[in-house]
Formats: C-alpha cells, structure tokens, sequence
C-alpha cells in the first residue's frame, strides 16, 4: 500500500498578518511575546528580529506564532473567534459584579499594631460597634449584586469583639437567601485571640472560614502586634490549631503582612506556616494606608528589597513542594491563573476595569458604604474619595452608577493607560485607582514611578522565568492556578 | 491475539437465512435467528438457523441441520459473540467478542481525510450498507454489552444513517457507552452539531484527532486542506452544546515536536473537552508505507510526551497515553497509560515474558508486525506501600 502525498509538506505560504500582540525583553537571549489574552512564547532575538521586520521568514516560527494566534493567513476567522471566546471567558465577572462583602461590625480592638491599616479604637468603646439596623441595611444592599456568589467577610477592629453582629448578619443572610439563592460563604477576619469553644462551633455549624493573620516567628509576630502581655503569636497559634482541630485544616488561613523587619527571615517566616501544617501563604507586600503611610511605621522598605524578599521565598516554597510538602503561594497562583488559564480568581487589585466597587464592597460599622478597603482607611485618614455613599440614604443604583465609583473605573481601564496598553504582562495585571490616588495623586498613576507597577512587573517576570526555566515550577504553577 | 476471521471447512453448508448470528450455547432455547456452538460429543437440539461445529465433531450428528465446522483459529468463539457469514458460510468473521474490552464495529471505509498514519487506509466506494450491518451487531450483543467503539473511515460522512444507528443504539442498549470516532470535521455544520447532540445520550463520546496547534501542520498530516479550522470548529460546536469529547492526538514524527503545543492549545482553547488521548502509532496500513514519513521511537519521545501529558493533567484535563508500553514511558506517566489495544490484536514482545508489570501494561499492536520501540525491555520491581520501586533491568 502506498501513497501519494496532495501536500508535500506544511504549508505556510500565502499572506499572512498579525493579530494584537506585546513583548517584553525578558533576559538578554530571550523575548517573551503575549497575545490579546496573555498567552506566552518565547523568541530568541533572532526570531524577534524577523518579527520586527515583519512576516517572519521561517515557516517553524510562522507555525508558532499562529498557534498562540499573534500571526494568521490574512483574513482568517477561527483565531479572532478563539481569541474572543477566551477574552470573553477572562471578563465574565463584569457582568457578575460583586462578589465579596466586607462588614465592618466594629472598630474596636485589643491589639495595637503598628503597621494597622484601620484606624481602631479602644476595645471598651462600643460606639464603633455596627448597629443591628446598619447589618441589615447592608445586606440589603449586599444581596442587591447580581453575582450568583456571594462572600461575606467579617472584619475590624477585631470583628469577634463584636460576635452578636457576626451572628446576626450570618443568619440574616441566610434567611435572605432562602429566596435569592447564591453560593453564600462567610469569612470571619481575626486575631483569633477571642476564639472560643462558642464561636468555633458557631463556625463549624455555619460552615464559616476563618482568615488570620500571622507574620511567622513569634519575635517578628510579637512585634509587629503588641497587645496586653505580648501573646499575639501563642494565642494565634492555639487558635489556629483549635480551628483546624473543629472545622478542619481548609477551613482556616493566615494572611502574612510584610514589615521591613520581615525582609530577611522569608524562610524562617515560611517555616512557622510549615510547623502549623499551613498549606498555603501570601507573602503580600505592604500597603500605603492607614498607620501604615505614618512615619516611623516600618514600612520604609523599598520595592526592589521586597522583590527580593518575594523571590527568595518563592524559591524556598517551591522547594518544599518538590520535597513533598505542599504548600501554595496565593499571589502566584492568583497570577499564574490569569497566565495559565482563561479565569481569573476574581482578586480585587488585579482586575480591569478595577475590582473597587465590581468586587467588593465595604459597609463601614457606622453605614458608610466604601468602593474597597484601602478606600475605607483613607476616609478614616480623612480623604472621602472612595466612600460612596451612607446606607439607608443611597440606593444601590445611586451607588454603583455615582461619579464617584465611575470616574476611577472609567479612567484607569489598563487596556487604555499609557504604558500599560502596550505591556506584555497587562492581561495578569489590573489597575488600582485607589493605590494611585494615594501614592501619586491621580487614579491612573504614573507607571515608571508608580511602587504597584514596579512591584507587578518584577513579580510577573519572575513567575515567568522561574516557569520558563523549570517544567517541575511550570505545572506546579498551573496546580496552583487551577487551585485557587 | 486473536484471529478473527477464518474459513469453515469440512462440512456441507446451506444458504443461510441471515449474515449476522449471535452465537448460543447448546442449552440455549432454540431460534432460527441465532447461532449455536456445540460442544464436542454433545448432540444438536433442532431448531437454530446455523450450527457452529468445534474441531473434532462428528458429522453424523448433524445429518439434516444447517452447519458449518469451525477452523481451529476460531475455536475461542464463546456464547454471546457475534459472527458474520457469507450467504453459503464459508467465510466467518467474529464482529463481537463478549469478553473483549473493546468491540470496534466499521461503520464505513471512505474518508474525508487521508492521514499520513492511517491505520485504516480509506476506500472510496458506496458502503453505506455498513450501517446497518452494525445496526444487526448491536441487536445481537448481549444485553449487558459495556462498550462499543464505531469506526471508520470517516462515519459521519453518512450522518443521516450515522445518527439513526446512534439513536437505535440508544433505543436497543441503553446502558452502552459509545465511543464515535470521527475527524470531527461535519460538526463544524451547526445543524449537524445540533442534531447529533439532540440524541442526549450520556453514554455516547466522540473521539477526535488533532495533531497540531495551527492549520499547516494539521493539514499536512491529514492531507486535507481546510481541515484543521473545520476540525477545530466542530470540537467548538460540540462543546458548546455540552457534547463529550475525547482529543486524540497521534504521535509521529512530525507531531513529536509539537506536543507540548498541542497541549497548550487544547488547555487554552478546548479546556472543556472530557479527556485527551497521547496515542503510539500502530504500523499498519499508511504508516507502514509512510514508515520513515511517521516512525519515531517512542523512548525517544518520552520527555515531549511526559511534558504535555503532566501539562493537560495540571489542567485538570483527563490525559490518558494510549499504545504505549510502560518500559518506554515516564514513570510519572505509568498512571496515566491505559491498556488501549483491542485484545484481539493485542500481544507482547519478548522482552516483556519476564516483566513484572505486564499485567498493567498495554502490549505492543502485532499488526505493527515488530515495528515497535527498540527500547521495550523487562521491569523488575519490588512493591513498596503499593508504590513501584525498583530498576529496570536492561537486556
């Protein structure tokens, strides 16, 4: 039996065009290029050469480049609808605004951190505690988002200082979600230092998450969040441990907050997640609000130090999952879901149009409705800009179509702001008006200079190269993104 | 491996009443639509349409019943097996073996593709008959039938007599998963993609190749134009109307290259087909003419191979290596091998006869005819905590 071939070999001839495509010179051998939608390939500088100068010569390269759809025959359907479909498939939540509800049920709290973001209050004084009446109306509210999933995160202050409150929204959301029917869950944000027997089986039957915060070691921990006898670290141990003993080890997190002091003891600090049987961390960079922009509040650390901080520690994660320990970095993984896959994971700092407002709300303990956290501690530092409105006053349409949460939207879009429209890393990236307006004055921010921009791009050229370099790395970030 | 065809020898035969006869035991009642196997020394109960004599009957038995005595390369036929006759029997050929893993039944032997691999080589000529020759197998098997595989040539180049056959499937075997194997190319016809998906049978999943990220090569190695953006499209069509798919893609000298590509365009592209098979050549029919066009060996392969396989896997995407044998493969990838080859043609090498994992490994093709990896060799291993250790023991 033989054969003759119709087609002697691939053929690449004919016209042939580019589609939307970035670049970035990754190291000196290498150009990393990203198409419309984030997908990566890698050219030598030969290659690029040819790409610079146009179609490129080779008909391998051409091959190349089509497959992640930069390059197509002139005219051809099938890459543009592909490259829709994905798009489409990365912006679905615009349409399913706003998935995350922050309550602040009180203000109050019983340590005195130094780098605190929220401005908070003796815990004896209970005029910072929310109002029955206030939860209400901000669920309300919460459950007027068209979002079939709904999370309801409690925080402070210390929000177990205010435990009613958390009772009372939880059950009330239930009840009113007897007819809305959303993918409800809650998050208590805590200290944990109050967590007691009463509370963790209120969890337990709630099915409730808890978040804490733990900066490792307890000398670093200790210092960085003095309270009355100096026991933060001890008691934020015991209850994790009691937390992961009733409701289980996925039900309980620690959130990481970087001080200068932490700079040099990453792997100390990813021992202390270790020795807890954490399996995941976010080693977060510090932000520019509340205490933390005071003087003298340790956050004069600059971001190539950061970097490095972030760097070394990946590595050192990285090394515990290849010796058998799983244990997932959620900023990478964040990241590495917007570069491996078509999703998103909906964090609210890296999205375009910006999260404030789409993916999350803050109903303040006094009915102050904010477009996002950070948005709450600079009203508290007395600049209103994001505080949308007062619950019981605005409406919803007021508040989601008001000037104020429009303006930052429209004018940050990443697909628009100079510099980013042309990065190769703007598909992972997002905009952060309220970072920019803090930092520089202006919601789109000046990228050369702007500490987000910085920050992002070393951690995404990071990713990229550790991927590029290391297979093992490339599918461990690809579990990570289909894990977070 | 098993023959599957043979001529029936030494007794007279009669001109048969039908060509496709589910085989019964000698206990069976009776039915002239039905075939009976007796055994050695036991004694015909009238009645049946055809009797399957074993090697070593005695004649006399059967004085005055239609029968046929069976080659000796036929003696595994069992009760529940399907046989196909010529109308004076003289030419048998088994269409179903009830304890075979896989039954493939040729839907049709004409193609729209014309791949440089091709097990099968395609004829082009009117046999739209086979449908319905397949339509008769399924009454025939027995009612607790798991699988079938429909094969081709291309089956959907008949899709009014394809989509019928399903639908009878259906109707005859409800609880049987069906495995459709197809280029995929008329799905790009949203009306026939509709049509197909209008059947709502949950057991059914089409099989489609894709041997590239991008039109040139794909072309290329189906020797059509225009089939890759077809091809491509008809996946679409069917995942957007919640249809199983399972991507097949072939491995040979001109995809070995373009594995990990073609994983990451199915992660980014397809993310939502069910499963995706990494399938070793069998070199028969074109890939044996085209023997230096497609051969690699697959020990040479095995770290592309790994690579895309572990890429569809963090993706959560079912990768599943097919035609493989374990020695030639990643250990990291031993979970995923599956024991593809039909029994039939299915066997081992010599190598393989002091091997301690045989049993889990899917043998070599014999109709690749010993066209088979030059590194396939005995594993030894010791089982720790169920856990495969140990060296491979070269020769």
């Amino acid at each position: 039996m033989t054969m003759s071939l119709a087609m002697p070999s691939p053929d690449t001839t004919g016209e042939w065009e580019f589609l939307p495509f970035s670049f970035d010179h990754l190291d000196e051998a290498t150009v990393l290029m990203t198409n419309l939608v984030g997908e990566q390939i890698f050219l030598t500088n030969d290659e690029f050469d040819q790409v610079r100068s146009g179609v490129p010569r080779s008909s391998s390269l051409k091959r190349r480049l089509a497959s992640v759809h930069i390059l197509r025959r002139r005219g051809e359907s099938l890459p543009v609808e592909l490259l829709a479909m994905k798009l489409r498939t990365q912006n679905r939540r615009l349409a399913q605004s706003t998935a995350l509800h922050m309550f602040v049920v009180t203000l109050r709290c019983e340590h005195s951190c130094r780098y605190c973001q929220v401005s908070r209050q003796a815990s004896s004084n209970d005029e910072f505690d929310m109002s029955p009446d206030t939860a209400l109306r901000g669920l309300e509210f919460a459950f007027r988002s068209p979002s079939r999933s709904m999370k309801i995160e409690f925080q402070g202050g210390e929000p177990l200082l205010n435990f009613p409150m958390v009772r009372y929204v939880v059950e009330k959301a239930k009840e009113l979600n007897r007819e809305a029917d959303k993918d409800l869950a809650f998050v208590i944000a805590s200290n944990l230092v109050l967590l007691d027997d009463e509370i963790l089986e209120f969890c337990e039957r709630e099915g409730i998450y808890l978040s804490t915060s733990l900066d490792g070691p307890s000398d670093l921990h200790n210092r960085a969040r003095p309270r009355p006898g100096m026991d933060s670290w001890e008691r934020v141990v015991d209850g994790v441990k009691r937390a992961q003993d009733r409701l289980g080890p996925h039900r309980v997190s620690a959130l990481l907050t970087t001080s200068a002091a932490s700079l040099d003891r990453v792997t100390e600090i990813i021992d202390t997640y270790v020795g807890l049987n954490l399996h995941s961390i976010f080693l977060r960079p510090m932000s520019p609000y509340g205490f933390a922009l005071r003087p003298r509040s340790g956050r004069s650390y600059e971001v190539e130090r950061w970097l490095s901080f972030y760097a070394a520690g990946l590595d050192y994660i990285i090394e515990l999952n290849r010796n058998g320990y799983p244990i997932l970095e959620t900023w990478a993984a964040i990241i590495a879901k917007k570069m491996f896959t078509n999703d998103d994971s909906g964090y609210v700092d890296l999205a375009s149009p910006a999260g404030i407002g789409l993916r999350a709300l803050v109903y303040n303990y006094d009915g102050g409705i904010y477009a996002s956290d950070e948005g709450r501690m600079l009203a508290e530092m007395g600049d209103l800009t994001f505080r949308l409105g007062q619950l019981g006053e605005a409406t919803y349409d007021d508040v989601m179509l008001s000037e104020e949460l429009l303006a930052p939207q429209m004018t940050s879009l990443t697909h628009s702001a100079p510099m980013c429209v042309t990065c190769a890393y703007r598909p992972y990236c997002g905009s952060d008006p309220v970072f920019h307006h803090t930092t520089q004055g202006d919601f789109v921010g000046h990228k050369p200079t702007s500490e987000f921009c910085q920050r992002n791009l070393g951690v995404f050229r990071l990713l990229t190269q550790r991927a590029r370099r290391d297979p093992y790395v490339r599918e461990l970030f690809i579990d990570w993104a289909h894990s977070c | 491996m098993l023959n599957l065809r043979g001529r029936a020898t030494g007794l007279p035969a009669a001109s048969l009443i039908q060509d496709v006869w589910p085989v019964r035991g000698p206990d069976a009642p009776p039915r002239e639509d039905e075939a009976c196997l007796v055994p050695v020394g036991a004694v015909p109960v009238p009645g049946f349409g055809l009797y399957l004599a074993q090697p070593g009957t005695a004649q006399a038995a059967y004085l005055g019943l239609p029968v046929v005595a069976l080659p000796p390369d036929l003696g595994h036929l069992r009760p529940g097996d399907v046989l196909h006759t010529n109308p004076n029997a003289t030419r048998l050929s088994v269409l179903w073996k009830a304890s075979a893993r896989h039954n493939s039944l040729l839907l049709t032997e004409r193609c729209d593709n014309y791949c440089l691999m091709c097990s099968q080589p395609p004829k082009e000529r009117e046999d739209g008959w086979l449908y319905d020759r397949a339509l008769r197998v399924i009454a025939c098997t027995p009612e607790d039938a798991q699988t079938v595989c429909l094969t081709g040539g291309e089956p959907t180049l008949y899709p009014d007599r394809l989509l019928a056959l399903l639908s009878e499937c259906a109707r005859l075997r409800p609880a049987m998963r069906v495995l459709l194997l197809s280029n995929g190319r008329r799905f790009a016809d949203p009306a026939f993609a509709r049509a197909y998906a209008a059947l709502d049978q949950p057991g059914l999943m089409v099989g489609i190749p894709l041997y590239a990220g991008e039109e040139a090569l794909h072309d290329y190695i189906v020797q059509a134009r225009g089939a890759f953006t077809e091809t491509v499209r008809g996946v679409l069509n069917l995942g957007a109307l919640g249809q199983r798919i399972e991507l097949r893609v072939v491995i040979q000298k001109h995809t070995v290259d373009h594995l990990a590509e073609i994983a990451e365009y199915i992660c980014r592209n397809l993310p939502f087909v069910e499963q995706v098979a990494l399938m070793g050549l069998e070199m028969t029919g074109f890939a044996r003419s085209n023997h230096d066009e497609v051969w690699v060996d697959p020990y040479d392969y095995r770290e592309q191979l790994a690579s895309a396989a572990l890429r569809l896997r963090a993706a959560r995407i079912n990768a599943r290596i097919y035609n493989h044998q374990l020695c030639t493969l990643d250990r990291r990838l031993w979970p995923l091998s599956v024991k593809s080859i039909s029994d039939w043609k299915n066997t081992y090498a010599e190598a393989c006869q002091s091997c301690s994992v045989r049993e889990q490994c899917g043998g070599v093709f014999s109709t690749s005819r010993g066209r088979v990896s030059e590194h396939i060799h005995a594993i030894s291993e010791e089982c720790e905590n169920g856990v495969a250790v140990g060296a491979d023991r070269r020769r």
